[in-house]
This record gives C-alpha cells, sequence and structure tokens, in this order.
C-alpha cells in the first residue's frame, strides 16, 4: 500500500531536529494519534509544536496545564456567573445558553473547519487523573457539551502534540494511545550548532572551554539541577559581555549564578573546591562519552 | 522477524501490546519507514515503547533481531540490579566482609570491574556491589558517621556505605517506575476538611439565600475542602538499610510530590531512634532535632510513620548507652524512645522492607512487631499502612 497522502514534517530553519524526532512526528500524524514528548527541561519541547505547526503551514493551539487544570476545562466551561449577572441586569438574551459557553483549547480545535496543531504543555503538572479524563475525546476527537446536548467533533483530526516533564508518571491506558519519543539531550556537537545559532561569533577556543565546564556540572551527581542548554546560552551571553577569555575560564567558573541556581548547588560546588578539587580544563578530563 | 521483535520485547519486560503492536502495522502500511533500517527502528521505537526507561532494553532487542548481535550487558545495569537484590549482601562471608572493610573504595571499584571482566558466574568476591557507577569527584567519603565503626562488633551485616549521602538526591528524579501506585496508595492518606480563606463560592448556599433575598444576588463563599492530614516521616538510613534504597526512595518520592498533605516531616535516624533525630541522611548533629522536642512542636493527631528493618543488635534497642553510633552517649535505651513515640502520638505505623516472612527470625523485629503494626514496604503494604493511620481504629 502507498498510503503517502499525509502531511509530512520535514523540519523548520529555526529549529534543529534530529532524525529520529521527525520520523516519530511523522509517525503521529499518519497514525493521528497524540505525540507525546519527553526530555529534559530545556531541549525545546514546548518549540517543537509550533515549529511542526509552521512546517505544515498550520494554524495553531496551545493550552498549558497547571496543577489546578482540569480536563473538563480544555473542553468548554459553562460560564453561568456571567448568565446570572446578564440575567439580573437585562444585557443580551439569557434564554440561549449557548452564549455562554466558552470553548476551551480542545474545544476551539475541534470546531474549526481547518486541521490545527494542538499542544498540550506540560501535562504531568495537572492531577493524576487528568490524563485519563481526557482518553476519550482524544481517541474519537468529538465531545458533547452536557448543556445544550450539542457535539462538537473534529471535522480533521488535529495534529495533537503533548509534552511531560516527567514529573508524574502516566496511566498506562494514556500511553497506549499516544506515540512517544524521548529528545536526548544534545550532544556536543549537536550542541555547538544550537550554540552558533544565538552567538555566531563565538570563538572556538572559548566555546570549547564553556562547553567543557558545561557538561562537567552536568555530570556532577550532587547538582539538584543540572544546567540546560537554556542556561549554557544566557552564561555564553553573561561571558562575552564581561569580555573573559578563555584563560580566565580554564581555572574559575565565572557567573556561576547563570548555571547553577540553587542554594544547595552552589553550597556543593564550594565544598568541592574548598577541598581541593579541580575543574576539567580538556574534553579528556571528562568521562570517555567525551572522548570518541 | 517481525514478530521475533514484539516477543522479544515483551520477554524484556517492555510493556508492548496489541494496540502498539496494530500502531507500528499501520505506520508500516503508510511507508512511514521508508526504505532504511535506521528509520524503521525510530518508527518502531516512537510506536511500541513508551519510556525512556525502556529505550535501552528496546536497543538491545532491536540489535539482536534484527543483526543477529548478543546484546551486551551494560555494566552499570547489572550493577543495579546487583545492588536491588538484598540478598547479595547476606550471603557474604566474614573474610570477604573483613576484607572488603580494609578496601579502599577506588581499589574496589577497580576489583569490581576486574572480576566483571573476568568471571561469566554471578556469584563471587563480593567487591561487586561496592563499585557503584556513580564514584563522584565531590567525594565526601570519610564523612558519615558509619564510616566511624567499620569493624564495630556487633552488626549482622556490613556496615560499609554504598551510596554515601548522594543516595536521596538521586531518590527524587531515578524512581519513576511504579511511582504511580505508590501515589494512588497514599492518596487515601486524607482527611478532608474545611478551614482557612474563605474563597470557593457556594453554590447551594448562595441560591438558598439569594430566594431569601426576594431574588437579591447573595453570594455565600466557604473555604475550600483540604487535606487535614499531617505526617511525621522516621526513616531508617545507612547499613542494613542499604539494599532497600529503591523502595524508600519510592516513598520518599511520592510522599515528596503528594501536595495534598498538610505538612509533613521527614527525619532520619540510624537503626533506632534516641535522644535526636535528623534532618538530612547525614545524620549530622548540627542538622538535628532533639526527640523530645517532637512532643513539644507537634500534636498527637500527627500521624507518624516509621521506615526502618527494625534489625539491629538486640543491645541498640534495649541497653542504656546502646547506640552504635560512638558520638551518641545517651543513658536511655532505644526502646524507651520509642514507646514514647508509641505513646504520644495517636497513629503510629512502621513499614518494613525486609520480606513479612523473615520479620520473627531477627529478635529486635519480633519485638517490635509486637508494638507497632508493622507492613511491608511495598504498595500493598502501604496501602494497609495508610488504612492503619487513617480507618477506624482498632479496639485496643
Amino acid at each position: 500500500m502507498s498510503g503517502s497522502d499525509f502531511l509530512r514534517f520535514q523540519g523548520t530553519p529555526g529549529y534543529i531536529t534530529s532524525g529520529p524526532l521527525v520520523d516519530a512526528v511523522n509517525c503521529a500524524i499518519a497514525l493521528e494519534r497524540p505525540l507525546l514528548i519527553k526530555g529534559e527541561p530545556g531541549t525545546g519541547k514546548t518549540l517543537l509544536a509550533g515549529h511542526v505547526a509552521q512546517g505544515l503551514g498550520l494554524p495553531m493551539e496551545s493550552w498549558h496545564v497547571k496543577s489546578t487544570s482540569k480536563a473538563a476545562d480544555g473542553l468548554y466551561v459553562y460560564d453561568t456567573v456571567q448568565r446570572l449577572n446578564d440575567a439580573r441586569f437585562g444585557d443580551g438574551d439569557v434564554s440561549d445558553i449557548r452564549r455562554y459557553i466558552r470553548l476551551g483549547p480542545l474545544g476551539r480545535v475541534f470546531s474549526a473547519e481547518n486541521r490545527h496543531v494542538l499542544l498540550i504543555d506540560e501535562i504531568d503538572k495537572a492531577d493524576l487523573e487528568f490524563p485519563n479524563d481526557l482518553l476519550l475525546e482524544l481517541d474519537e476527537m468529538r465531545f458533547a457539551v452536557l448543556e445544550t446536548g450539542d457535539e462538537i467533533r473534529a471535522k480533521e483530526r488535529p495534529v495533537v502534540i503533548i509534552t511531560s516533564n516527567n514529573e508524574k508518571e502516566l496511566p498506562d491506558a494514556f500511553l497506549r494511545r499516544c506515540v512517544f519519543h524521548f529528545i536526548e539531550f544534545p550532544d556536543r556537537e549537536l550542541m555547538k550548532r544550537i550554540v552558533a545559532v544565538h552567538h555566531p561569533n563565538l570563538e572556538s577556543n572559548l566555546l570549547d572551554q564553556v562547553l567543557i565546564k558545561f557538561y562537567w556540572l552536568r555530570e556532577q551527581s550532587e547538582l539538584r539541577k543540572k544546567p540546560s542548554t537554556s542556561e549554557l546560552v544566557d552564561w555564553i551571553a553573561a561571558l562575552l559581555r564581561a569580555g573573559i577569555s578563555p584563560d580566565q575560564l580554564e581555572a574559575h567558573i565565572p557567573f556561576v549564578g547563570a548555571l547553577l541556581k540553587t542554594e544547595q548547588d552552589h553550597d556543593a560546588l564550594g565544598t568541592y573546591r574548598q577541598r581541593g578539587g579541580k575543574l576539567p580544563k580538556s574534553w579528556s578530563d571528562l568521562g570517555p562519552r567525551y572522548n570518541q | 522477524m517481525f514478530l521475533d521483535l514484539f516477543y522479544g520485547l515483551r520477554e524484556a519486560r517492555v510493556p508492548v501490546g496489541i494496540q502498539e503492536w496494530q500502531a507500528l502495522m499501520t505506520a508500516l502500511e503508510k511507508g512511514l519507514h521508508g526504505s532504511s533500517l535506521d528509520r524503521f527502528y525510530h518508527v518502531a521505537r516512537a510506536c511500541l515503547v513508551k519510556s525512556e526507561a525502556f529505550y535501552d532494553a528496546f536497543d538491545m532487542v532491536f540489535a539482536r533481531v534484527f543483526h543477529g548481535v548478543e546484546g551486551s550487558l551494560d555494566v552499570q545495569q547489572e550493577l543495579l540490579e546487583w545492588l536491588r537484590d538484598p540478598k547479595n549482601f547476606r550471603e557474604l562471608t566474614p573474610e570477604q566482609r573483613e576484607a572488603l572493610e580494609r578496601l579502599s573504595r577506588d581499589e574496589l571499584m577497580r576489583r569490581f570491574l576486574e572480576t566483571l571482566a573476568k568471571q561469566t558466574e554471578r556469584h563471587d568476591g563480593g567487591g561487586r556491589w561496592i563499585g557503584t557507577g556513580g564514584h563522584s569527584p565531590f567525594g565526601h567519603g570519610g564523612e558519615h558517621p558509619t564510616g566511624i565503626r567499620v569493624g564495630g562488633p556487633g552488626h549482622n551485616r556490613t556496615a560499609m556505605k554504598v551510596w554515601d549521602e548522594r543516595r536521596f538526591r538521586d531518590y527524587r528524579t531515578d524512581a519513576t517506575l511504579d511511582l504511580r501506585q505508590w501515589k494512588v496508595a497514599l492518596r487515601k492518606l486524607r482527611r478532608l476538611t474545611r478551614d482557612g480563606q474563605e474563597t470557593e463560592l457556594d453554590l447551594d448556599e448562595t441560591i438558598d439565600e439569594t430566594c431569601r433575598n426576594a431574588g437579591e444576588i447573595e453570594l455565600v463563599f466557604r473555604a475550600p475542602r483540604r487535606n487535614n492530614v499531617r505526617l511525621l516521616l522516621l526513616m531508617d538510613v545507612g547499613g542494613t538499610m542499604d539494599p532497600y534504597f529503591e523502595p524508600m526512595s519510592r516513598l520518599l518520592t511520592a510522599l515528596h510530590e503528594e501536595h495534598g498533605l498538610r505538612e509533613l516531616r521527614a527525619y532520619y535516624f540510624h537503626n533506632c531512634v534516641y535522644d535526636r533525630v535528623y534532618k538530612t541522611g547525614l545524620l549530622e548533629r548540627r542538622e538535628s532535632l532533639a526527640t523530645g522536642e517532637l512532643f513539644r512542636q507537634l500534636d498527637p493527631r500527627w500521624k507518624v510513620m516509621i521506615v526502618g528493618d527494625a534489625a539491629m543488635h538486640p543491645a541498640e534497642l534495649l541497653e542504656a548507652y546502646g547506640s552504635i553510633d560512638p558520638r551518641n552517649e545517651v543513658p536511655t535505651p532505644g526502646i524507651r524512645w520509642l514507646e514514647r513515640i508509641l505513646d504520644f502520638f495517636e497513629r503510629v505505623v512502621w513499614l518494613n522492607p525486609d520480606r513479612p516472612a523473615s520479620w520473627d527470625s531477627t529478635q529486635t523485629t519480633k519485638l517490635l512487631r509486637r508494638m507497632f503494626p508493622m507492613f511491608h514496604l511495598s504498595v500493598d503494604g502501604l496501602s494497609e499502612a495508610v488504612a492503619a493511620l487513617i480507618g477506624a481504629r482498632k479496639a485496643a
């Protein structure tokens, strides 16, 4: 069977993707299943949806999940208070309940005329049962508005991209319905390309020193929060502004506050230095993973 | 060949079902894999594997099925399995134990790798379990108090530190498998009450009041329902508890993420509670609290969960100055402190990571189990323990 009649995502110039990620995205599009993206913070999970939308030429709708989010909020909200208020002051037609049904992100995407990309961001922030409550809606891409009896059904099945930070374990029934991809933390070469997007004029020996320190810090299991890509980019900006040379970087980590964000992590590094611990100067000071 | 992949994955304990398999078949029908094995690999992984925890297992099965290459066992992986299995710690002979205690950690690490390279059978020279993969350049080796008592008398099992103070940080990030089940068990740890700020609209009351008010809207607010359970967690660390870092970590992570609790306090102790409890697993005196202070600061309605294997030398529990920590000179025997906790708090449970079948074979466990309602540190045991903390009180 041929069946190449589905949209294909090829990546966009502003977003550096890997082969497996592109294949996973296309898999989700073709199977019409939600794509679940996991990975460390700062690996571009959320950005992906925007670039998929851009790459496919589809409009996008985002739903940023919070700890207080309920599954029903994504479908619709019945604004009773507004209706009560209108009834009191005689504004508008109170008898038409439809006027007080406010569609949520899922509802808007389902009722839209054309195909959308729907981002459900950080689904693990919400309650444990949240993903289970969305099973049927995501499976069949339809739901009923109880107050009016209307059924909202997607004309074109949206491309659903869901991100998770691994804060909570997702239920099995939910996982079974998803296509899954884990974004690995960028390796040295990929990281150089990513940094080049933000700081195109960085000297290469400075960049090396920066990355040695960065990956070394990430290797330290004592740290509670490993520095991520976005912190690296900020740190480089600070170094450039202060005019730090590669030599100065060899024995110190200036502006370490840009990389380590908790007091415990600062203490851990301080203790290490007090004990006479050394900072790495070259890639060979790091483990074998970095020297292949 | 494709079915080999499917059953291979199931054998490797990767949860793959018919639904995932059908998804992959559909994807192949649509030609998503192109014609390269690489892309087939990507597509198969995206469809079949639902957690990065299984990526490694998937890779090994895939390599075996599609290249005829035997997936080689990861050193780290075998080590972790080894550590997870508590029985490996008991089978050391006294000679081995003594030899181990004399070795430095670096030496052990080197020996471990050597042994692993040479040996094919699993059971040899206890050096394996010492060389943790996370051998850290931060190295706090000598700081842990148990370092002092290496070679001391009266231990059933070896006391050498395996994970150093790293262990509790790692707990929170790594242990996600089955975490959901633990949380579901903890869910029941709830007593909902209404108090605090009145921020929630009480719809029924509002309608009622509005009607009384002849249609003028009268909004009635009430305090939202919230959990009123306060939990005190006392955890045994070090020594015989080391093999149990995984279930302990799950409990900690689950409790940590269970934001429903009104208040959670966690303290550590080693083997038995004496005059002080410690705020961190390092058991440092400056980070500690007098046990008596617990009775002053907390009220009897706090639920208490003690986690420990209850296995110690009888003297540690029953005799004056029984503490194994030489810095800790306490005239009151451990059992008196435990009795005080039991008397003061209304509900106390004990979670024991050892297998229930072995409880009666250790003298102190047998004794403590008569004092405390004791449950196994597992999902089921936790459910029962929570029921004992929350449910109807049994007649004394």
